[in-house]
């Protein structure tokens, strides 16, 4: 259960980031959450409506987009989306490949209120 | 107060009226301009987005850069091994100590106790327990303090023994150089497709108590295939505690990766 830990560090940064913009309040949080990051969106939910109390997130609603696995293949420049962590490229098969999204944990944007 | 257009109305009707401009008069360059500026003047109490776009995780990443700075200010490869609980992570240390040709600490987290340090200690190997009270896995801040522990300036390899769990030390880069994933004969083959997370930030998979391969149906064949879905370059070394060749082999392949890196 490791989004408790995410949470926080997520937490921080808007506590941060509303700090640096003279905000008061953060009413929505956006993060990105890799299908491959590792965290369970649901929990990552459910941290967050449990940390957020006496923070500047209080009243943030929280958004998540989660990002299927994309990658894109060096030898036939293709990008494709994976629905299993197979990593190689559908199209030609190759396993030179990168990874271009759907690994990581992202703070997108934040709406706050002087 | 919006400086661009002067005028003083409310947020709301402020946008009805450039929605209304819009409709009207073809400058949209101009009045998008005149939107934003309303979006981020400071004076109005309106909402104010920004795009920020940062790791959820960057504070610790931070760190763990700053560890592996700190590793190779000493010449000293770092590596995170990780597994359930169980699968002879301690056990693998206890025999790598018996045998290697190289110097090396060992940062251990648990939930509880220190016996895994004790363990290793006992094989006269300097060795630093961080108890994560409840914590599932280990961060970079904690294992920045941990390597201050460790006498580091006379060490050539340290390992990092995660706490014990195949999903939450996956996202926590530690900063170590390497990453080793054991996954013991007991557990099952399917264990590398179930923790795949894991599995992808491996450089090489252990394949830990094969001298139970006779008692236990285990698709060796499976498993490694199942490995090199998720990544393809990763290494792979079938380990018995009771074999010490497949001991020497763990060991030349961190020689190897230390040479590598000298």
């Amino acid at each position: 259960m490791h989004e408790y830990s995410i949470v926080q560090a997520l937490i921080d940064q808007c506590e941060e980031l509303a700090r640096s913009n003279k905000a008061t309040s953060v009413t929505k949080v956006v993060v990105k959450i890799g299908q491959y990051s590792g965290v369970e969106p649901h929990l990552l939910e459910t941290a967050f409506d449990t940390f957020k109390d006496q923070t500047v997130c209080t009243n943030a609603e929280f958004v998540m987009i989660l990002q299927p696995l994309v990658i894109r293949c060096t030898d036939c420049q293709k990008e494709s989306v994976l629905d299993q962590p197979h990593y190689l490229c559908p199209v030609c098969q190759s396993i030179d490949i990168q990874v271009v999204d759907g690994e990581d944990m992202m703070l997108m944007s934040l709406e706050m209120e002087e | 107060m919006c400086k661009d257009c002067g005028c003083s109305i409310t947020d709301m009707d402020h946008h009805y009226d450039h929605n209304e401009h819009h409709h009207h008069d073809h400058d949209h360059g101009h009045h998008h301009h005149m939107h934003e500026t309303l979006h981020h003047n400071p004076q109005l109490n309106d909402p104010k987005t920004i795009s920020v776009i940062t790791k959820i995780l960057a504070k610790n990443d931070h760190e763990a850069d700053h560890n592996r700075e700190h590793f190779e200010s000493h010449g000293v490869l770092a590596i995170n091994l990780m597994s359930s609980p169980g699968s002879g992570k301690t056990a693998l240390l206890e025999a790598i100590a018996d045998a290697a040709p190289f110097k090396f600490g060992v940062i251990e987290g648990d939930l509880e106790t220190s016996r895994d340090a004790d363990r290793i200690r006992a094989k006269g190997i300097p060795a630093h327990q961080i108890q994560t009270g409840s914590a599932c896995h280990l961060d970079a801040f904690m294992v920045h303090h941990a390597l201050h522990e460790l006498p580091i300036a006379d060490l050539e390899v340290c390992f990092v023994e995660n706490v014990g769990n195949l999903v939450c030390p996956a996202s926590y880069d530690v900063g170590a150089h390497l990453n080793i994933v054991l996954v013991s004969v007991p557990e099952g083959e399917d264990k590398v497709e179930k923790y795949p997370v894991m599995f992808r930030t491996a450089d090489l998979v252990l394949i830990t108590k094969c001298d139970l391969l006779p008692y236990i149906n285990f698709d060796m064949a499976h498993a490694k295939e199942q490995a090199r879905k998720i990544k393809p370059s990763v290494d792979i070394i079938e380990v018995s505690i009771k074999d010490p060749k497949s001991i020497q082999n763990v060991i030349q392949w961190i020689s190897f990766k230390k040479s590598m890196r000298s």
